[in-house]
């Protein structure tokens, strides 16, 4: 399973994308997998405050919806347009592509108490057991 | 792997998870979800061909000289039209013309009935036509070490004959015949779930098993895909068919059900006739139809609105791989079920637009009718 060294994650699936102004967030290739058939992506408007923990997305498979959490808090500054558009750029390209939001962090510290991707791949690998 | 530790399993289990099914847990069974992907296998189904094991559905036997008369008092259709080799949609329905559930009957010789019913209402099923068994009609729920191989597509004809070495291909429409060397009480039959053509094959296991293997060796190079029941879900909603349990259950009637054209009130008597005539006077109140939305996809129990007011809910919803928007079922007040009628269903706290529509919502079409 793939896991970018660069990105920080949540326990629920989600990571972030750290820069100097924004953290982008989308789902891990874990968690597209699991999802597997992606139909449906709604994402928070530009302007809105999130919670770090809260639900701010949410991702439907053809089975069922699932709430996406905010790993940080924030303002949101950007919604990816492609992904609603065309929702399996979650499964092909989870990454990149299949990117969901930006935010604006108002507790950067919180960056800290993410999973890196050593721990991240370590706590999927042990749910598979 | 606790949440599997107490299902049942399919005489094709080991063939599913050499072929790498995810399973999930379903009435008590442990079935196929998906193999690689449900919008893949549905898409297969549509332009080649897919195989389903269907063998946590109930097989009843119902055998004798009033076999026919017996099922007839029970079934809101006229059983007397159905000739040998022929199977028919209908209904089990109770004195308040409830469904009890929807089935499909087999008549594979002229005192031998094929019964076909839900995996979730096979005890009930089984019970409710046992306590109608005579000397002259018996009942037998002959489930247990049976299979039931649904190949579906496009490309099925072709495909079942290679793999049966029998020529089904002239085989119409909800016709049937045997399956000699397949096993005791074999057959094959033109029906399915998907509104594509196909085929479903009613045996044993062990033969079931050999059939299986020979239909995915076979088919590989035709584009064939074993699919799960996710695809089967999504297959039968976008060919407008109604899931029991699900779309209707005991306080729903056919007519609500918009299957009044499986119900004979010509018939002489059959359980649920008084009830069904004094609705079919009156006029339903309410009736479920199909919906083609836009956004999120319509989930079981979204409630339905007409201009701001509450009309129904929705009943079952996916989204259709062929039309690429989300489409459902929903039971609603007759003064919003005419077809266009432009209705809201709330997802998550809002409001979606989604219209009211005839199904099928999907319609193969012939090759030869096909325009260029």
């Amino acid at each position: 399973m793939q896991t970018p060294q660069e990105l920080r994650y949540t326990k629920t699936h989600e990571w972030a994308k750290v820069t100097p102004h924004e953290i982008a967030v989308g789902i891990t290739a874990h968690a597209q997998e699991e999802l597997r058939d992606v139909v449906y992506v709604e994402l928070p408007p530009v302007g809105k405050v999130l919670k770090q923990g809260e639900p701010a997305a949410v991702v439907e498979s053809v089975k069922a919806a699932f709430d996406i959490y905010a790993p940080v808090s924030g303002t949101v500054t950007r919604a990816n347009a492609d992904v609603t558009k065309s929702p399996q750029l979650v499964n092909t390209d989870c990454y990149g592509a299949g990117w969901f939001f930006a935010v604006q962090p108002s507790q950067p510290a919180e960056v800290e108490g993410l999973l890196t991707a050593e721990a991240y791949a370590k706590l999927i690998a042990a749910a598979a057991h | 792997m606790t949440e599997t530790a107490n299902l049942q399993r399919t005489g094709l289990y080991e063939a599913h998870l050499a072929l790498g099914a995810k399973t999930t847990p379903f009435h008590g069974w442990e079935m196929p979800l998906y193999y690689t992907s449900i919008l893949d296998e549905h898409r297969s189904v549509r332009s080649a061909a897919g195989l389903f094991d269907i063998s946590h559905m109930g097989q009843v036997w119902v055998s004798g000289p009033d076999a026919q008369a017996m099922l007839d008092g029970l079934v809101v259709s006229d059983l007397t039209q159905v000739a040998e080799g022929r199977a028919c949609y209908t209904m089990l329905v109770n004195e308040q013309g409830g469904i009890l559930d929807d089935i499909i009957i087999y008549r594979v010789a002229a005192w031998d009935y094929l019964v076909i019913v839900n995996c979730g209402t096979r005890a009930k099923d089984a019970q409710w036509l046992g306590t109608h068994a005579t000397s002259r009609a018996s009942v037998d729920d002959i489930s247990d070490g049976r299979a039931i191989i649904a190949l579906q597509g496009p490309k099925s004809a072709g495909l079942m004959e290679a793999a049966l070495e029998l020529h089904v291909n002239p085989l119409g429409r909800f016709a049937a015949m045997p399956l000699p060397g397949w096993g005791e009480r074999a057959w094959v039959s033109r029906t399915g779930y998907t509104g594509s053509d196909g085929f479903e094959c009613f045996l044993p296991d062990a033969f079931a098993r050999r059939l299986w293997t020979r239909l995915i060796e076979g088919g590989k190079a035709a584009g064939l895909s074993p699919a799960g029941l996710g695809a089967r879900d999504t297959l039968r909603l976008e060919a407008g068919l109604r899931l029991y349990g699900t779309d209707m259950d005991e306080t729903t009637t056919p007519f609500e059900a918009d299957l009044g054209w499986t119900v004979a009130l010509s018939k002489p008597a059959f359980i649920g006739k008084a009830a069904l005539s004094r609705q079919k006077a009156q006029g339903v109140t309410r009736r479920l139809v199909g919906l083609v939305g836009q956004g999120p996809v319509p989930r079981h129990g979204c409630p339905i609105m007409l201009e701001g007011r509450d009309v129904g809910v929705v009943t079952s919803g996916t989204y259709s791989p062929m039309l690429e928007r989300p489409i459902g079922f929903g039971m609603v007040e007759i003064a919003a079920s005419r077809p266009e009628t432009a209705l809201q269903v709330t997802v998550r706290h809002r409001a979606y637009p989604a219209t009211v529509v005839k199904p099928p919502f999907w319609r193969h079409v012939p090759a030869h009718t096909a325009t260029t």
